[in-house]
């Protein structure tokens, strides 16, 4: 176990090193959410309104929830590229666990996440967003910003070992940005859809993500409607993750053990 | 002798075709064994099985004494792999490449950071030890990679086409440095579609087709195959040429033939050195100007020919 901890620590360094070397990297994933806190948080606040406070309050978890959807598609196509360059191959002759190499590539993109969600807190405050929950509630808030974001990140290794072409991974990923950000209530209250729609969104995990993290930053709150996940955003949403993540990690890894280049 | 790599009728499918159809080879520890064949012959399936990325839907292999489908990480702790995408980390410089596969190696930090140094020395590459390895050349990455393939020390390595697009010096000087490693032990089994390649760093050959082997043996005894050496006389005048033939067939094995440009004349001998001084003999009584007189011995590529019943281009 010693051994995989080294040799995660070792693959955290190389991913360290890009993005030293290639800083930019750091405004693929926050250059969206600062525009759209930019957009609705300054220039659509007063257009838009939610029942019980501002819109501003409101739209911030759903600008968390975004910089980890923004992350799928950057991790799916850094897997799927890094297995034509036979360097992968060069990491799995070795005897070194091959879990590690995935995690270092999870944890690393995380905190970038990390950074992409701390530069779009602080527009929000420069807006006037005051979360006044206290700070146990605002950083569990952010931690389970930070958790969604984890699991968001196995998916896309997920997606990018099954769907290998960068091409094809580049067009999914923004159907999945843009998708994931309006088939729920990450932006706007579902109040207004028609009710089937509003059912799927309503379950979509970034609704109960964004629900959950309005609750704990005392954001204003969909309208209930009774279901489970509109009265426990929190708990929903940590058994959500739970089941993602158990079926995403254990796929992944097995593809990535058995992938063969192309 | 002990064999470092064996592997017994190895079988891989992929959706579309068979790419093994059944491989045998035996490379004893200590030796080179050349893998030749055009490209999806198959070669590249075998050196991914053996090194353990690959599974095969049948058969059997042990490398480096330990089975590659029960006992993958024993193999993978004693083999090294240079695929044949020279698969260095282009964000990287050389030095940080080898470092981190050091540390990857459990050789611990400062172990790691000799063992850079050392092998960045080895392979020419101190001067640019501190640069991107995206500003390398083809032939530096290569160089590179063949150090990394090395950083443990395996004993079983593994090259999976190492000198493919390189131009010629700087093949000449993979060449050279894996001919060092070799003299230092390693057992190598190297996959290459240059006939040439294999003639010079291989100890023994098996030529692959189609999924299969279909002659295995040293150099010289492949090219035995084909048939032994024969003469080839090219005379000054080409209104010689009927002459140069007259002379020469009483003494040839089989009939002498025209080649070329019209001048020259081919024809293979009895064993030995006293048909050679007896065919040069007759051709200077004859008074006949020559060109060129050459005892010529059949290449790789007409090994090749001969095999595949084509040419290897």
């Amino acid at each position: 176990m010693n051994g995989v901890l080294g040799d995660t620590t070792a693959l955290i360094g190389r991913h360290l090193l890009h993005l030293r070397r290639m800083p930019t990297r750091i405004l693929s994933v926050t250059l969206t959410p600062i525009t759209m806190v930019l957009v609705l948080g300054y220039m659509l606040n007063k257009a838009i309104s939610v029942q019980g406070g501002d819109y501003l309050d409101y739209m911030m978890a759903g600008v968390g929830a975004q910089v980890a959807l923004a992350c799928v598609g950057s991790i799916a196509i850094g897997t799927a590229t890094s297995l034509r360059n036979g360097l992968v191959d060069r990491f799995r002759s070795l005897p070194t666990s091959r879990v590690a190499i995935l995690v270092a590539h999870t944890v690393s993109d995380l905190g970038l996440a990390a950074i992409g969600i701390s530069i779009a807190s602080v527009v929000g405050v420069l807006l006037g967003w005051r979360p006044d929950t206290g700070a146990l509630s605002i950083a569990a808030g952010f931690a389970l910003l930070l958790l969604f974001t984890y699991v968001m990140l196995w998916f896309g290794v997920l997606l990018g070992l099954s769907i290998r072409s960068p091409e094809a991974l580049g067009a999914f990923s923004g159907l999945v940005l843009v998708c994931g950000s309006f088939l729920s209530n990450a932006f706007v209250p579902l109040d207004d859809l028609p009710m089937w729609l509003r059912v799927l969104a309503e379950w979509n995990p970034i609704s109960a993500v964004s629900s959950a993290c309005r609750e704990l930053w005392g954001g204003p709150a969909s309208a209930s409607t009774g279901s489970v996940v509109s009265e426990h955003p929190l708990a929903t949403a940590l058994v959500m993750l739970t089941v993602i993540t158990a079926v995403t990690v254990p796929l992944s890894c097995r593809a990535y053990h058995t992938a063969e280049p192309r | 002798m002990n064999a470092a790599i064996e592997a017994e009728g190895l079988k891989k499918s992929f959706s579309d075709h068979q790419a093994l159809k059944g491989v045998d080879l035996s490379v004893p520890a200590g030796t080179v064994l050349g893998v030749l064949g055009p490209n999806g012959a198959g070669k590249t399936t075998t050196v991914r099985i053996l090194a353990t990325l690959a599974r095969p839907d049948s058969g059997r292999a042990v490398v480096a004494g330990y089975d590659v489908l029960r006992e993958p990480r024993e193999v993978r702790r004693r083999i090294g792999l240079a695929g044949q995408y020279a698969a260095v980390d282009e964000q990287l410089t050389g030095r940080e490449n080898l470092v981190l596969l050091g540390t990857l190696l459990r050789l611990g930090k400062q172990g790691a950071r000799d063992r850079a140094v050392e092998l960045l020395d080895r392979f020419e590459l101190t001067e640019a030890a501190d640069r991107l390895t995206r500003t390398y050349s083809g032939g530096m990455r290569r160089r590179l990679d063949l150090a990394a393939c090395l950083v443990s020390s395996p004993p079983v390595v593994f090259l999976d086409e190492p000198t493919t697009g390189l131009d010629p010096s700087s093949r000449a000087t993979l060449w050279r440095m894996i001919r060092d490693q070799v003299a230092s032990g390693v057992t190598v089994l190297l996959t290459t579609q240059y006939l040439e390649e294999a003639d010079v760093l291989a100890d023994r050959i098996a030529v692959v087709d189609h999924g299969v082997v279909i002659a295995e043996g040293t150099p010289h005894e492949l090219k035995r195959k084909v048939g032994t050496e024969w003469l080839e006389v090219t005379v000054a005048h080409s209104h010689d040429v009927g002459a140069a033939l007259a002379v020469l067939a009483p003494m040839a094995a089989t009939p002498p033939r025209e080649t070329g440009d019209g001048r020259g004349v081919s024809v293979r001998l009895p064993d030995g050195m006293g048909a050679v001084a007896t065919a040069a003999t007759a051709l200077e009584a004859a008074r006949l100007e020559i060109a060129e007189f050459a005892l010529r011995r059949p290449s790789l590529d007409d090994v090749f020919v001969h095999l595949t019943g084509r040419g290897n281009s």
